[in-house]
């Protein structure tokens, strides 16, 4: 079964072939040459993305070796995102459906990413269900996994998200962009014991996150710590990164001791973190639970995981017809 | 008629933005103004809650627009990493300002071209105290 997946929900616009569940080519444009509307803005919705799409689609078909009509399904993220983006690929996906007549499914955006992990062909898929740590700018979300489709919400942030934390802080330390490395290359000289930063939620029996009030708490030490006293930026930042990694862990292990999963993935922009990576391979191996990350280029937004979350509905016998909707607060479990 | 406000804890921030949003007309754009940590987010969250929406209300930075509500309701809109005004005409910004949904964004300073001449602007403040904030109508 050959899948083109199609992702427009955000800026991105993206698109991937797998055969078989196997990644053959993928696509993302994040923005298009500065001159490509040729000095006219676009007046309509989401015009950034039928400009891109098009683009997007044929180079990965060329990449993949695959002609059009060697394609035997579609699957297209229909929510959560924004309406005008999503409706691009959606009606761009629809129209190829019926072209071709083959079957297009809906994917929800979060679904892709509890998936990415399993785009490495040497990591073969978890038998039964999963946690799933879905770590981004966008999002923090604990996920059990228990089959193509069926997905449990067992914890999220309350506000911002950890990749926000991460960039929000290296802003307000004036580190640069894009702020998680820059926070965590700060970091490495520094010693993460200097300020006492709060562990929001940590220690509480649900799997819920918050970082805004570490932030807050990162403004008012910078704004009131007295010159002579004020740690230096690598011990601020050190300290900073740990309180964020220490509600990361302490949150995943309540999710392990709530569910009684013991395998896990990790997924997402921050899964980057060089440690965050180290705490949770050496938890891993202490408590014998194996943790799998995807690779690097499938942890932001991207049509690979799309294409293969759908493969897996496409092979439990899903499929959506041509009034598949666009959902722009779509939600896997049902809260917000 | 909702009025600057000193706020000292994130439940009245939240009380202050559950008031403006009780009552403002159908399709109202709120900016609010305010550096990192000012209670901008704390205060959409009580906004929805004014609206009667029971979503979960988080920061919208990197997805650059929540909505709530279906049909939507409230628009949360963040323009803070994503400053090119050309790439917010090319997502559709405008179309969010021309329904009967309340849009409130933050960082609106990259779109102020985009924003109805009606539109609510409010400056946020830190306070003296780690809990409190200044919320101001400004213009």
């Amino acid at each position: 079964m050959t899948v083109l997946g199609i992702e427009t929900s955000c800026d991105d616009t993206a698109a991937a072939v797998l055969v078989d569940g196997h990644l053959q080519a993928h696509t993302v444009i994040t923005q298009l040459d500065h001159d490509a509307y040729g000095g006219i803005v676009p007046e309509v919705a989401a015009r950034l993305h039928e400009r891109k799409i098009v683009t997007a689609v044929r180079q990965t078909l060329d990449r993949a070796g695959c002609e059009l009509s060697g394609i035997s399904a579609l699957a297209v993220t229909y929510g959560p995102g924004l309406a005008g983006a999503l409706a691009v690929g959606v009606a761009f996906a629809k129209g190829l459906s019926q072209a071709l007549s083959v079957p297009l499914v809906g994917v929800d955006h979060m679904e892709g990413h509890l998936w990415a992990s399993f785009l490495d062909p040497l990591q073969a898929p978890f038998s039964g269900p999963f946690l799933c740590l879905l770590v981004s700018g966008g999002h923090t979300h604990i996920w059990r996994v228990n089959a193509a489709g069926d997905y449990d919400l067992l914890g999220r942030s309350r506000d911002d998200a950890a990749g926000e934390a991460f960039d929000k802080g290296a802003r307000l330390l004036d580190l640069g962009y894009p702020g998680g490395p820059a926070l965590q290359a700060a970091a490495a000289d520094g010693n993460d014991q200097k300020v006492r930063f709060p562990r929001p939620m940590a220690g509480t029996e649900h799997c819920d996150f918050s970082f805004s009030g570490l932030k807050t708490a990162l403004l008012y030490y910078l704004r009131d710590a007295a010159p002579d006293a004020r740690a230096t930026d690598a011990d601020i930042a050190a300290s900073y990164q740990a309180a964020i990694v220490d509600c990361l862990m302490d949150r995943l292990q309540s999710a392990v001791r709530l569910s009684g999963l013991r395998q896990v993935c990790v997924a997402g922009g921050v899964s980057a973190n060089l440690l965050l990576r180290q705490r949770l391979d050496s938890w891993s191996g202490r408590e014998q639970i194996p943790v799998r990350y995807p690779p690097q280029e499938f942890c932001t937004d991207n049509a690979a995981m799309i294409a293969l979350a759908g493969y897996h509905r496409l092979q439990a016998g899903q499929s959506a017809g041509m009034e598949l909707p666009i959902v722009p607060n779509l939600s896997l479990a049902g809260r917000g | 008629m909702w009025q600057d406000a000193r706020t000292d804890s994130p439940a009245a921030t939240r009380q202050a933005g559950a008031q403006l949003a009780a009552e403002l007309p159908p399709g109202a754009v709120v900016a609010l103004h305010g550096g990192l940590g000012s209670g901008k987010t704390t205060f959409v969250q009580g906004m929805a809650a004014g609206l009667g929406l029971e979503e979960e209300i988080t920061s919208p930075t990197f997805a650059l627009i929540h909505e709530y509500g279906r049909p939507a309701r409230l628009f949360h809109i963040d323009c803070y990493r994503e400053p090119s005004l050309d790439r917010w005409v090319g997502l559709g910004l405008s179309e969010y300002f021309a329904t009967d949904a309340i849009a409130v964004v933050e960082w609106p300073e990259a779109i102020a071209a985009l924003l109805p001449p009606e539109t609510v602007h409010l400056q946020f403040e830190l306070g003296a105290t780690p809990d409190e904030r200044l919320i101001r109508r400004a213009r």
